[in-house]
């Protein structure tokens, strides 16, 4: 295990309340639309309703004649500039040019087409109106089997068979393993395509200098540091030109790390027009033109022995890629691959995926980004596979998991799991849920007609993302430590948190190694003028990733302090402690304020140092985290309407040691909210001509207040070897541990009427039409 | 364009003020763009997130889905105007010490809504509270901490 320097009694693994609150709850917090700027104009995004056609003309005399709008610029504007970016790099991947604006032909309903630039929102919207576009629909497909189909619609017309990307992965002899198979089961299973609704939308606010030539861009991201890079890229703008500002953000869950063409469009307006521009997304924007998430079918097959132990896997991914890659699209199912042994010792497995162009706006990474999916598949394979053996799902799956002897454990997929204790959790879910009595109740109710069912799941991730070779685009963290001369704190991280509180987190970890009270700590990001490169939020990366990196400049900082306590004291060594050097020979002290004077005033210098206190760290992740845990669901279906009543919802959660408990809750909650979203409500629906049917917040149904279960949540508590915080992460725990939770328990409750499998969302209508058809699909 | 402007006047946070509007011209936008508010939100535009939901005359309301013309003579408040002589609320503080909130976006409208519920329903059931608040949408805490910030804003609001 991890040596560790984190001291009991002390903020680290306390629940304090969050330092970043007073501002976001007295609403003085400014996010992306509250930024006002003289002269600023605002931009508005003609989009594409139909999802394949042919432009065959744009007028925009009728919007450049209304007062007060200055500018409309159409594809044709903007051709000279670079594509919107994709890091995702697979062999003989497809990658059609992806325009800011569409040139002669739109491929999803969404697709811009034109902005239109006014000196009022109010105008800018009516002016949007006022461009005319004639289109030429065209036959689309939205399915990704269908489109992958012989004699589909090309989405793109140079690739006839709609295939952006095969791409194979194996481990282990899986032929071999299915031909000693006593038992094979196998299942087609989707994760459907969701849309993650941040609740603010995307925003960007431009800022041209032209005297000086700088760019200040704000946008609501998760990457800060890339969008510069990338902008920069698009618009061939030197990068140290361009300065990212992310101001508060309002949620992003995958969608807002990304680089979208508006980033640059805004940019480019910004320049074009000599004025400020501010554009804002609206929230039907915000659905059809937002990356969305998910977009599997996933053919699924395990061979086994009679006693239940688990020999070989393989599965068949057909990714829907939507029309274009974003940047991380063709990645995304890459993790499944990785992930899909879960917590089991499968020594065999063959992987496949086919990439399919649709009629859709792209997917991406959306909370679990690749590893809900591969988990959801895994954890309804092992109940159905029970179910065939006629074994418990308790019993089934603490027969194959990894055993604790085993760490670091290589799948067979090319993982190194860092450590873990997999029956841990499930032990104490299944005891605090007391499961032989729930299962005499469950027999009682089935003798009474009524439908209960138990579902579990025991889950792996994939977290702190990651090493940089196994990385798009790097994977490291930075952090920059300085003592001000008054002895305040200041941290500039590289992570980008939004929502997750690392201010807090991070404050936490400084006052506990300085020994500063955490009121004197300011922790500052989203700033690419202020902070050091840094990567970002996102993969559950902020704290294992983002904090190792703090911890290290951490240390580098508290040997300089001694350093300079020592010359203060006059003596050879000093400890620090409680915010100050002392000698423990004469008892003399020496405060972190005396000794930052000290550092910046440099009368004097220790010996082979410079002045000031300030600590820098780029850290490199030997390895990804790998949480576990498992998710006990009790669920009771009314049998004449199909409705779901979730009784009881218990998650114990394995992260890794915990550095603010009630931060950690919040996680899991969230993130078990997003889970039953997929389980139980929400699916992105587009009609075979391209249209999202379900294309508002009153269409596409995310969890209310009403709607959630209270969450039991507790923890085992496995420290990661990875990184000297003990961390593993933990953003995207409760959303890949809840759905095959919720599916199985589904499942469970109508197995005896012959249910062996339900594709999610699980609605009414879906179970009532199980029951009434007798078990059949 | 008709930009025919109408004439105002309403008290918002306690302060009277008079402006001149276009008769389309939302409630949302005006506290935000004429007014200079930050804490109302604005989620979807359509009255079904929340985030912009504002006090007017001490009931919960969408303010994305008025008119400003229509908020002349009443009194509104905002999450601006809810802490008193720098002191928080018991709802903000509740939301502060519960971690009812992560980014933030949805939390003044969150706040508001509980404002009313707790004004209607000062002891309310865990039932009345999920009920009361599902007008108003949150995408990160699953709600539960804000179910445990307005029991516990109860709890000191009834002491």
């Amino acid at each position: 295990m991890a040596t560790t320097t984190i001291k009991p009694q002390t903020l680290v693994g306390r629940g304090i309340r969050r330092c970043e609150d007073p501002r976001l709850i007295t609403g003085t917090a400014t996010y992306l639309d509250d930024i006002k700027m003289p002269g600023m104009h605002h931009a508005v995004v003609v989009r594409s309703p139909h999802g394949a056609a042919k432009i065959s003309g744009i007028r925009t005399d009728a919007a450049l004649a209304l007062r007060g709008v200055s500018a409309v610029f159409t594809g044709a504007d903007v051709a000279h500039l670079g594509p919107v970016p994709t890091a995702a790099s697979l062999p003989g991947l497809r990658v059609p040019h992806h325009h800011l604006l569409a040139q002669d032909r739109v491929y999803y309903q969404g697709h811009p087409v034109a902005v239109v630039v006014a000196s009022d929102r109010y105008i800018a919207r009516d002016a949007a109106d006022l461009v005319e576009v004639d289109y030429e629909p065209l036959p689309a497909v939205t399915d990704p089997e269908k489109a992958i189909a012989a004699g589909a619609p090309a989405v793109h017309p140079e690739w006839p068979d709609n295939t952006a990307f095969t791409y194979h992965q194996e481990g282990g002899d899986a032929a071999a393993a299915f031909q000693q198979a006593d038992v094979i089961v196998t299942q087609r299973i989707t994760s459907q395509r969701l849309i993650p609704v941040a609740m603010e939308t995307r925003g960007v606010v431009a800022e041209w200098r032209p005297g000086e030539k700088s760019m200040t861009l704000y946008s609501s991201t998760q990457i800060p540091h890339l969008m510069r890079s990338l902008v920069a890229g698009i618009l061939g703008m030197p990068e140290n030109h361009l300065r990212v500002i992310t101001p508060e953000v309002g949620g992003g869950f995958g969608s807002k790390l990304n680089v979208y063409a508006e980033e640059a469009l805004v940019a480019f307006v910004a320049m074009r027009i000599n004025h400020p521009v501010k554009w804002v997304e609206s929230r039907r924007e915000n659905f059809q033109a937002t990356i969305h998430g998910r977009g599997h079918v996933d053919y699924y097959e395990v061979a086994a022995k009679r006693d239940g132990t688990m020999l070989g896997l393989k599965l068949k991914i057909i990714q829907d890629l939507g029309a274009y890659h974003q940047l991380l699209t063709a990645a995304i199912p890459t993790l499944s691959v990785l992930m899909m042994p879960g917590l089991y010792r499968f020594k065999n497995v063959s992987a496949d995926i086919v990439g399919a162009f649709t009629n859709c706006v792209p997917t991406d990474a959306y909370r679990g980004a690749g590893r809900p999916e591969a988990t959801h598949g895994i954890e309804r394979m092992v109940d159905i596979l029970a179910a065939e053996l006629k074994m418990d799902p308790a019993e089934i799956r603490l027969k194959n998991f990894v055993q604790n002897s085993e760490f670091p454990y290589a799948t067979a997929t090319g993982l190194s799991y860092d450590s873990g204790n997999y029956a841990a959790p499930l032990k104490e879910a299944l005891a605090q849920v007391d499961y032989p009595s729930l299962r005499a109740e469950q027999e009682r109710a089935r003798a009474e007609g009524r439908l209960m069912g138990i579902g579990l799941s025991t889950y792996g991730e994939i977290c702190a993302m990651g090493p940089s070779p196994a990385m798009p685009a790097g994977g490291w963290e930075s952090a920059t430590v300085k003592i001000e001369p008054s002895g305040k704190v200041t941290v500039l991280t590289g992570a980008s948190p939004h929502g997750q509180g690392e201010e807090t987190t991070f404050a936490q970890i400084t006052a506990d190694e300085l020994g500063v009270p955490i009121e004197d700590i300011m922790v500052v990001h989203g700033d690419t003028a202020t902070v050091q490169y840094g990567i970002g939020t996102f993969g559950s990366r902020g704290t294992a990733v983002g904090g190792a990196a703090l911890y290290y400049a951490l240390q580098d900082l508290k040997a300089k302090i001694k350093k300079f306590g020592a010359m203060l004291l006059k003596t050879d060594a000093v400890t620090l402690a409680n915010g100050a050097c002392l000698d423990e020979k004469s008892g003399n002290s020496a405060s972190l304020a005396q000794i930052a004077t000290a550092a910046y005033v440099a009368k004097e210098l220790p010996p082979n140092t410079d002045p000031g206190l300030v600590a820098t760290r780029f850290w490199e992740p030997p390895n990804f985290t790998f949480p576990f845990g498992a998710h006990i669901v009790v669920t009771e279906v009314d049998r004449e309407t199909g409705q779901i009543e979730i009784r009881r919802y218990v998650a114990v959660d394995d992260i890794g040691r915990i550095i603010n408990p009630l931060l950690v809750a919040g996680q899991v909650h969230g993130g078990v909210a997003q889970g039953l979203g997929q389980a139980l409500w929400e699916e992105a629906i587009y009609d075979d001509t391209g249209q999202l049917v379900s294309g508002e917040l009153s269409e596409y149904a995310i969890a209310k207040a009403a709607s959630m279960p209270w969450i039991e949540s507790s923890h085992t508590e496995t420290p990661s070897p990875v990184n000297p915080l003990g961390v593993k992460g933990v953003g995207e725990a409760g959303t890949i541990g809840c759905s095959p939770a919720v599916v199985n328990s589904v499942v469970d409750a109508l197995s005896h009427l012959g249910v062996r499998h339900i594709d999610m969302p699980l609605t009414p209508e879906k179970v009532w039409k199980l029951i009434a058809q007798g078990g059949r699909a | 364009m008709l930009r025919m402007e109408h004439t105002i006047s309403l008290n918002i946070n306690g302060k009277p003020r008079t402006d001149e509007v276009e008769p389309r011209l939302l409630l949302i936008h005006y506290l935000r763009e004429v007014v200079g508010l930050t804490g109302p939100h604005i989620g979807c535009e359509t009255s079904v997130c929340g985030a912009c939901t504002v006090l007017l005359d001490g009931k919960a309301v969408k303010s994305c889905t008025m008119f400003a013309v229509q908020a002349n003579g009443r009194n509104l408040t905002t999450i601006e105007g809810l802490a008193t002589d720098g002191k928080l609320d018991p709802l903000q503080e509740a939301f502060w010490n519960e971690h009812g909130l992560q980014c933030g976006f949805c939390t003044p409208g969150m706040i508001l809504t509980a404002r009313q519920l707790l004004a209607d329903h000062p002891s309310p059931t865990e039932e009345e509270i999920r009920h009361g608040l599902e007008g108003n949408l949150c995408r990160c805490t699953g709600y539960q901490h804000i179910v445990n910030a307005v029991k516990a804003a109860a709890g000191k609001a009834g002491a």
